[in-house]
């Protein structure tokens, strides 16, 4: 059976999170309020309405340019993009064309062998992104303009992606990404963030790439990965039967798990490309540049491949620590908690991908609340109690948990609730001679040369104590006691 | 007084701070003219009388307490005429256009805010070809203005309401637009002054579009002292504009000084010949010659790519257009034509509410910009622009400013050029030009030919208004075509 070669380009529509609109000072806050209350003159495309650019929006696609590795141009254009559809009050979309803001940048990626692989980024491009249609079952349509004009980044990737796994570990990274320099809150059910993919499959040998067809619709991670499995199995299920690839946009059906042909090359749209006469050509300097290098922090892999070198980290907790800026930020201000009472960063490390994200798992809260539900003070106060034995590592956990619902600082816990560890020898002697007395079976076992059994007695021991006692010395005491009579 | 519909700004102004009239006393005079001439004229579309009397006693009671008259700006309480293609709050704005007849913006153009914060009065709205495009406003989906001087012909276009309207003496000043000649073509073929700034200089927000990189809005009133009134009210530059320039604003009236001498006035040979009337180019050579004796000095000069003015002016404003009036679908304002799918709507809608000449445009400008044609006429067309543009740069390198005729014939009558949309094009050869390379363009009536009102065009350097007005003011000060009025 011929061997295929998978293609994909990804094209991704970020919004920026401003807080006016691309072109004007109407709110972008678009969910925030009933249907076309967050309009104005010019994202109505009033007749006589003007636009004009949104400097906040323009550093965040530059910055976000630069954390993809972009050239950041210092002249670029607007366009009109002309179609009709309701949702687009001016009957053209304000976008970049030919010249656009940003463009020959790159991500890394794990590709499917594991090693590290860049996909190429063409371009990253500022524009404005459509009002909403909404449908009621009585067949009519509304139009919200509340997203109408709010600011939106088209990052088209190279089609240097190889499987519908490296595509969807590509989007993934880019909202990691957005996210972390703050320009997109990764949303994608509410359409915050969006992907569509070019994709083409050729046997291999053949040099030229195979036709492309354009998928939309893929709202979720789940789905880029689903569609794009389901589509590249069609299209080399189709060469097999000898048919040919028709070049056309599909849409992705999550429901019946199948893409579907929406609109075949004949009717693609001619946008009539022209620059907008209405806005003059951006002009940035260098220094405008640097002054946005300057604002972009350590990004995710950076930080990671830091971690792992300055705190000792394996890559795994290293990943997991650099999901989220907020999770690193979180982790480095444990740290450096724990660090001045002498815990260790790899301990800090543990105590948040364990109990840290069970709980919060549990709790259902995103990573942002880390800070609120345990301040990372509370952490290194753990590690000190455990550190000086005031709390046994059961204790520990029972202290962590009720300080995350609480609130309440680790200390004030173990003070509260006399939590503190029993190390004292005539106290715990006193103990293990009643739990000698009360168990003369594992004594026997013990006395007869199964040592093993201690673990039991022991066991006893911390049942009686809460957990509070310390298994060292507990240990010590019942071998004592039991070696003696 | 009587005949105050007579009084230019000036006059109006100077009656107004000596307390000899009252703002509604003046109002009332020229709702009295229009309610006259109007029926013959035919250059409003709207009048907004109760507005005008509401503003115009505001006016006068702030001019009442105001310790001193001079204080308020110098058109405080003069009534004006705005083309239908600016947009007034809560004022219906219909670009002559059936597609925005019941249309009312909920905002001003900043060219109305800043007029109505200096005092000023709106008359009403006034006739122009739909959405701009024209050069006779028999374009107008709401029928033909007449032009004061021979009511059997045109005003020119497309402001052609807003000239006719000060011409017929129904008010002493107006707004009009200028993308191809649209103010300075109808303030020449009705005998008044008229005023394209330079592109930039003047916010087009609230200004309906129609070739974006060309719109200009600009006065008309009887003389160039008026001119500068009503331009130092709405130039410089605007927040809500992008394109206009942060380029300081100086001061237009001072700048009226009276004495050219010395001014370097360039001719180009471009603009003399083959198709223009010789009336026209006999009254525009010896209205030249009088500024020559003004002690101007006269330069002969060449702008060679002048002749490709008209085809790309035809390629890139029906291009613009063509974007700028997609929105109009019936969705959201102005009439639906009722259909069975929402497309359908949509092409019933467009395909009976704009007149030939806007949908002519539309497809000019669709096809020129559509996938395989773009490169060959809209990008060589921007290309041309930059030789036009270079022309001027030239040509400025050696003179102040150019004198040249502002249309090639005297007014025509209404129906001659309707079905042969070429020879109504050929009305602004001489206008286009100064619009593609983004020029301030002023026109003063120099004479008659036929009796018939020829106009003089003297266009400036960019953001040099200052010395064409002071041309043409200096030109009034030794003419008197400008105080003539018709008899109507």
């Amino acid at each position: 059976m011929t061997e295929y070669i998978t293609t994909i380009g990804l094209e991704v529509h970020a919004q920026a999170r401003t807080a006016s609109k691309m072109f004007d000072a109407c709110s972008a806050d678009y969910a925030g309020g009933e249907p076309n209350t967050r309009t104005s003159v010019v994202s109505l495309g009033l007749p006589g309405a003007l636009p004009v650019v949104n400097r906040r929006a323009i550093e965040m696609a530059a910055l976000s340019g630069l954390a993809l590795n972009c050239s950041i141009n210092l002249q670029s254009i607007f366009a009109r993009k002309s179609y009709i559809y309701p949702d687009l009050p001016k009957g053209y979309q304000i976008t970049q064309y030919d010249q656009p803001l940003c463009s020959n940048g790159w991500i890394e990626i794990r590709a499917d062998d594991g090693s590290m692989k860049r996909i190429g980024i063409e371009r990253l491009h500022i524009e404005e992104d459509t009002g909403r249609l909404v449908h009621m079952p009585d067949g009519s349509s509304l139009i919200d303009y509340n997203r109408s004009g709010v600011p939106l980044m088209e990052i088209v990737s190279e089609p240097d992606i190889a499987s519908p796994e490296e595509a969807r570990r590509y989007f993934q990274k880019l909202r990691q990404i957005l996210m972390w320099i703050g320009v997109n809150n990764g949303d994608m059910e509410h359409g915050e963030l969006r992907c569509d993919a070019n994709v083409s499959v050729r046997p291999r040998g053949q040099h030229e790439y195979g036709v492309k067809v354009e998928i939309k619709n893929m709202n979720s991670f789940r789905a880029v990965e689903r569609a794009l499995a389901y589509e590249v199995q069609r299209q080399i299920q189709a060469l097999e039967a000898g048919a040919t690839i028709v070049q056309e946009t599909r849409g992705w059906n999550e429901t019946l798990g199948v893409t579907v042909g929406q609109r075949s090359k004949e009717f693609a749209h001619d946008y009539r490309y022209f620059p907008e006469p209405d806005i003059p050509p951006l002009v940035l300097d260098a220094d405008w540049v640097a002054a946005r290098q300057a604002e972009l922090p350590e990004l995710p892999d950076a930080r990671r491949a830091r971690f792992e070198a300055e705190y000792s980290l394996s890559l795994q907790d290293a990943e997991l620590l650099t999901i989220e800026r907020s999770v690193a930020d979180y982790y480095e201000a444990a740290v450096a908690a724990a660090q001045a009472v002498n815990g260790s960063a790899k301990d800090v490390a543990n105590w948040i991908t364990g109990e840290l994200f069970r709980l919060l798992n549990d709790s259902g809260e995103p990573p942002g609340c880390m800070t609120v539900r345990m301040p990372p003070a509370h952490i290194a106060e753990v590690l000190a109690l455990l550190a000086r034995g005031t709390i046994t590592r059961t204790i520990a956990k029972q202290v962590f948990e009720e300080s995350f619902q609480s609130g309440q600082a680790p200390s004030q816990i173990v003070a509260a609730r006399g939590l503190t560890q029993i190390s004292d020898a005539d106290t715990l002697a006193t103990l293990a001679r009643e739990i000698i007395a009360a168990n003369p079976k594992p004594v026997a076992e013990y006395r007869n040369g199964k040592t093993s059994a201690i673990q039991f007695l022991v066991g006893q021991m911390m049942k009686a104590t809460k957990g509070q006692a310390n298994p060292q010395t507990a240990r010590a005491v019942l071998e004592g006691e039991l070696n003696a009579s | 007084m009587s005949d105050l519909h007579l009084l230019t700004i000036t006059a109006a102004r100077a009656a107004l701070d000596a307390g000899d009239i009252t703002s509604v006393a003046l109002t009332e005079a020229l709702l009295a003219r229009i309610a006259a001439v109007e029926p013959r004229v035919h250059a409003f579309l709207t009048l907004t009388a109760e507005q005008a009397l509401e503003q115009a006693r505001a006016a006068d009671a702030q001019r009442s307490h105001s310790r001193s008259g001079q204080a308020l700006g110098p058109i405080h309480g003069i009534p004006l005429a705005i083309k239908d293609v600016i947009c007034t709050s809560g004022i219906r704005t219909t670009c002559a256009s059936h597609i925005l007849e019941t249309f009312v913006p909920p905002y001003d153009a900043t060219v109305i805010t800043r007029l109505r914060a200096a005092g000023a009065v709106f008359l009403g709205k006034t006739n122009c070809d739909e959405f701009a495009m024209g050069s006779s406003t028999e374009n107008s989906g709401f029928g033909p203005t007449r032009n004061p001087w021979d009511v059997s012909r045109v005003p020119g276009g497309s402001s052609g309401g807003s000239a006719a309207a000060v011409a017929a003496s129904e008010v002493p000043g107006s707004l009009g637009t200028d993308t191809g000649g649209s103010i300075r073509q109808p303030a020449a073929l009705c005998g008044i002054s008229g005023l394209k700034p330079t592109y930039g200089r003047v916010s087009r927000y609230g200004l309906v579009a129609f070739g974006s990189s060309l719109d200009q809005a600009g006065p008309l009133a009887w003389t160039v002292a008026d001119l500068a009134l009503i331009l130092q009210v709405i130039a410089g530059t605007d927040p809500f504009d992008g394109t206009t320039v942060p380029h300081a604003v100086p001061d237009y009236h001072a700048a009226l000084t009276g004495d050219i001498r010395g001014v370097r006035i360039g001719i180009p040979q471009e603009y003399f010949g083959e198709g223009m009337e010789p009336g026209v180019e006999q009254t525009t050579r010896t209205a030249i010659a009088a500024l020559g004796d003004l002690g101007a000095e006269l330069v002969e000069v060449s702008l060679p790519h002048t002749r490709y003015a008209l085809p790309t002016y035809y390629i890139i404003a029906p291009a613009e257009a063509s974007a700028n009036l997609a929105r109009y679908d019936g969705v959201r304002y102005g009439p639906r034509v009722a259909g069975n799918s929402m497309w359908d709507e949509i092409e019933r809608t467009r395909g009976s509410l704009f007149g030939p000449e806007v949908r002519r445009r539309i497809m000019l400008g669709t096809y020129t910009l559509s996938a395989g044609y773009y490169d060959a006429y809209y990008k060589r067309a921007q290309q041309v622009r930059t030789l036009i543009r270079n022309d001027f740069q030239q040509a400025f390198a050696t003179v102040d400013l150019l004198a040249t005729p502002t249309s090639p014939t005297v007014a025509f009558p209404i129906g001659q050029k309707v079905d042969d949309p070429l020879a109504m094009y050929l009305s602004d050869i001489f206008t286009l030009t100064a619009s593609m390379a983004g020029l301030p363009g002023l026109v003063v009536p120099c004479g008659f030919s036929c009796n018939l009102p020829v106009g003089l065009q003297l266009i400036g350097k960019p953001f040099d208004e200052a010395t064409i007005l002071r041309v043409g003011d200096a030109y009034q000060r030794s003419t008197d075509w400008h105080m003539q009025r018709p008899t109507l």
